[in-house]
């Protein structure tokens, strides 16, 4: 008796939507299997990390504050992953979003600057990713250069450029040293939607932009091209689709999200430049396209999930005495296991019985 | 039909056992029956030929024959003992050997390289001799120290089959061997057959051309819907009676309407040179030529000639280096983009079906974009009418008896032929005045080639220019009104159909009497 896989004829819906929940399954099996070699109760550890935080109404306005920067970078990087270009760089994306955005706040610190400073400040700051994105894309197109290994690089080139300016230029002189901005004026910082929450009108930004997400992808023929291109590149070409075009042109869409996402996670959050604005945002946004399926919809639901695995891991720190780290271990596991269960939709697995002795393999 | 299956034959063979059986074989694919209780017996010393229609279940059958696939009910008898084929490793282990229609080398290897990655048990060391010997005591002439994108087609056939031979098969499977070989080629492999034949080996050859199989085989298994329909041999039937128990239906000659009108020409090359990007593309080198409205003009040629580098000139995909090189009527589109040349009233349907012509996981609906987005109402200021689409779908399968299982299904999940029926359909449909069309029937089984080659020809009687690329020489001949050939990156003057000396056709394809091109160019 062996496992075999073997190819099925279409592609499964039931198992593209299965995958992610059985992959989730199995995260929460081996997460168990973890907290229990570490000598804690696997039940009450998983309880605690993923139940518990939905009890909680201060929690959820968390785990929506942090699900907006993921479900904004991951809804542009579906686009990048849907058309074959790769962008692993959206966490350099994002605090170049945050530093062309924030330069607006920095500049008019302290001036009688009207209410036209925040749009212009998301607006930089989706060009700046967008710019930033656009590097390893037109290196692809022009050289040939892989997009995976440079925009990768670009995100330390980023974070150094954000370490400098807040420590150099930039820093604040009334921050007893501090490597940190002066904090934002009220015209430079998001508003939120309920008085006295952390709850913050990105949040709604980041909803529109799934809903318009959907439907391009859905309804348009860009959308169409977007599908194409990354599924069939002859067959794209035969339509008449240029496949450099479209590679430049979704690392600009991916990047200007997540500079939006980088803006705004400063503006509402932060309220001014610091060296450490993600928690990796960029990174966990790649495990939520492929666990929301590149899908919009998808995402959004996955950005939810995946913003409850850092709430969970900061109340498990504190409940249980286990490092933070564990999230990025819960988060590497789930994305190990949904790519793994993502075969599933093209094969079936299948036992193959033991060939007879006699007539069978010496 | 009664007469045919009883076979005379299995008299002969009363004391002994086939080598291999196969015993009520049924597969299934979900509600679908793929095979139906299938029995067949292959002989020792038999050249064994299954017939059927593309989705007659041949490609499923001889799967499991080769372990790739399991069969859902049945059993298979090797020398009369039940056998249970768990995948080509076993099979190869029992004496089975398989030549696909599709190879699978790697370019950048010596053919003895390529010889050793599909044995089980490979080292190079006196390799090369082994294929030597193998290759000339077999006629088939092969030099072991040669990459494989030197070769010819039929050359790389030829390295699948001596890997076969290497392993001493007892039982050689091949699928759809000559399609892509000139008829000197094939001569050449039939030779190797009638030798393997006489060394006791059996042959299951799988073929459409129905007169190559009563040439050759001893035995021929008729498939039609998953079902044994005939056994008999097929020396004694004709290609009419043997096409009628395939398709169920006798096969009728293709119409041509012998009073059209041949009217102003409509695409216009000259001198058109083109350097590929790949560095084992075929070099463009002078092609001249002019298509009229309402005329069918054919390109022969061997494949690897430059087709595909002509097909991607013409349709836009590759940019010439002149506009005026190419024009459509009155206008140069030499630089213009395939979607452009599609507004002006041109459609194209390339050789590749999956990958090319369709995207293989994208349903039929979405399929339809891929050509019809330019022109056509399925796109309104961006936005796709996913109704408007399927409506299209429908008629395609209307007018060219698209078989399916579901109505919008994924083109993967559609045999060749039928995936070929959408594809010309999808371009004829749009009446195009001006079609392009690489192998229009390849891999396509006698019905839906004849409903294929129909639907040009009508097409070029209500007015339209089409040029027909085909390595299927007959084809040309049944559906065109002149004929050129295309020999590496050369075209042939052209000739009237009808006029056309076979012989002389075939030495141009082998490149023998070929003009320069210069002086195609002054032509």
């Amino acid at each position: 008796m062996r496992l075999a896989l073997e190819r099925r004829g279409e592609r499964s819906i039931f198992m593209a939507l299965a995958s992610p929940v059985i992959a989730i399954a199995l995260t929460l099996a081996a997460g168990a299997a973890l907290f229990a070699l570490l000598g804690k109760p696997p039940v009450q550890a998983l309880k605690i990390y993923f139940l518990d935080p939905l009890t909680d109404a201060w929690a959820i306005q968390e785990i929506i504050v942090k699900a907006t920067p993921l479900v904004l970078i991951a809804v542009g990087l579906s686009f990048c992953y849907l058309a074959n270009a790769w962008n692993i760089g959206a966490e350099g994306q994002f605090l170049i979003g945050a530093v062309t955005g924030g330069w607006l706040a920095v500049a008019t610190h302290g001036t009688d600057a009207g209410y036209w400073v925040l749009p212009a400040m998301l607006v930089l700051g989706a060009l700046g990713g967008a710019a930033y994105a656009l590097i390893p894309a037109v290196f692809k197109v022009r050289f040939g250069a892989s997009e995976i290994l440079t925009s990768l690089m670009l995100v330390y080139v980023a974070e150094l450029l954000l370490d400098y300016l807040v420590r150099g230029p930039w820093r604040d002189p009334k921050g007893f040293n501090f490597p940190t901005t002066a904090e934002f004026d009220p015209v430079a910082a998001m508003p939120m939607l309920i008085e006295g929450s952390r709850l913050h009108l990105g949040a709604i930004i980041a909803l529109l932009i799934v809903i318009g997400a959907a439907i391009l992808l859905a309804r348009t023929l860009k959308g169409f091209e977007i599908k194409l291109v990354g599924a069939a590149p002859r067959a794209a070409r035969f339509a008449g689709f240029n496949d450099k075009t479209l590679t430049v042109v979704t690392f600009a869409i991916s990047g200007a999200l997540a500079g939006l996402a980088g803006i705004i996670e400063v503006s509402a959050t932060v309220n001014h430049l610091q060296p450490n604005i993600s928690p990796g945002y960029g990174f966990t946004a790649i495990i939520v396209a492929f666990l929301g399926r590149l899908n919009p919809i998808g995402i959004l639901i996955a950005g939810l999930f995946l913003a409850l695995t850092f709430i969970g891991g900061e109340t498990a720190q504190i409940a249980l005495k286990v490092p933070l780290d564990f999230t990025k271990v819960f988060q590497g596991m789930l994305l190990f296991f949904v790519l793994t269960c993502d075969t599933l939709i093209l094969y079936r697995i299948r036992l193959i019985p033991a060939p007879k002795v006699a007539h069978g393999i010496r | 039909m009664a007469d045919v299956m009883a076979k005379d034959a299995t008299t002969a063979h009363a004391d002994e056992v086939p080598l291999l059986e196969a015993v009520g074989i049924t597969k299934l694919y979900g509600d679908f029956v793929a095979n139906d209780k299938i029995n067949i017996e292959i002989w020792p010393a038999e050249v064994h030929a299954l017939l059927g229609e593309n989705g007659a279940g041949k490609s499923t059958l001889v799967k499991m024959i080769y372990g790739l696939l399991q069969p859902t009910a049945g059993e298979f008898r090797w020398n009369g003992q039940p056998i249970t084929l768990s995948g080509p490793a076993a099979a190869r282990q029992q004496g089975i050997g398989m030549v696909f229609q599709h190879f699978s080398l790697f370019e950048q290897l010596t053919v003895a390289e390529n010889v050793a990655l599909g044995l089980d048990n490979a080292s190079l060391t006196g390799l090369d001799e082994r294929v030597a010997e193998v290759s000339k005591s077999y006629g088939l002439p092969l030099d072991p120290k040669r990459e494989v994108w030197r070769l010819s087609v039929g050359e790389r056939q030829r390295i699948e089959i001596v890997r076969c031979l290497l392993q001493d098969p007892k039982l050689l499977i091949l699928d759809e061997p000559t399609s892509v070989l000139t008829p000197q080629e094939a001569e050449q492999l039939f030779r190797t057959l009638r030798l393997l034949r006489k060394e006791g080996r059996a042959i299951l050859y799988i073929s459409h051309k129905l007169d190559e199989v009563r040439a050759l085989c001893d035995t021929a298994t008729i498939l039609r819907g998953g079902k044994v329909i005939a056994t008999c041999d097929p020396r004694a039937q004709t290609s009419q009676s043997l096409a009628g128990m395939m398709v169920g239906t006798e096969v009728g000659a293709v119409r041509a309407d012998a009073n059209k009108k041949i009217g102003l020409p409509r695409l216009m090359v000259r001198n058109l040179n083109l350097t590929p990007d790949d560095p084992h593309g075929v070099k463009l080198d002078g092609i001249t030529f002019e298509l009229a409205a309402g005329e069918i003009l054919g390109v022969a040629g061997v494949a690897g000639n430059g087709q595909d580098e002509l097909f991607a000139a013409l349709s836009g995909e590759v940019l010439a280096d002149n506009a005026d090189v190419i024009k459509i009527d009155k206008h140069d589109v030499g630089r213009m983009s395939i979607n452009d040349r599609r507004r002006l009233g041109a459609a194209f349907v390339p050789e590749e079906r999956l990958g090319h012509a369709t995207a293989p996981r994208f349903k039929l609906s979405d399929n339809a974009l891929i050509s019809g987005h330019a022109a056509s109402p399925m796109v309104r200021r961006g936005f796709i009418d996913r109704a408007q689409m399927r409506a299209f779908v429908d008629r395609i399968t209307k007018a060219y008896d698209v078989r399916k299982g579901k109505p919008d299904p994924e083109a993967m999940a559609l045999s060749g032929g039928n995936l070929q029926k959408y594809v010309v359909g999808r371009e004829i449909l749009r009446e195009p005045r001006l079609l392009i069309v690489s192998q229009p029937t390849w891999g396509v089984d006698a019905g839906a080639a004849a409903a294929i080659r129909q639907a040009i020809i009508d097409l070029a009687g209500r007015g339209a220019a089409v040029l027909v690329m085909s390595q299927d020489l007959d084809e040309l001949y049944e559906i065109s009104d002149r004929l050129v050939v295309i020999c590496a990156g050369r075209l042939s003057a052209p000739r009237q159909t009808r006029r056309a000396d076979r012989g002389e056709i075939g030495m141009l394809m082998a490149g023998v009497g070929m003009k320069g091109s210069t002086h195609a160019a002054r032509a």
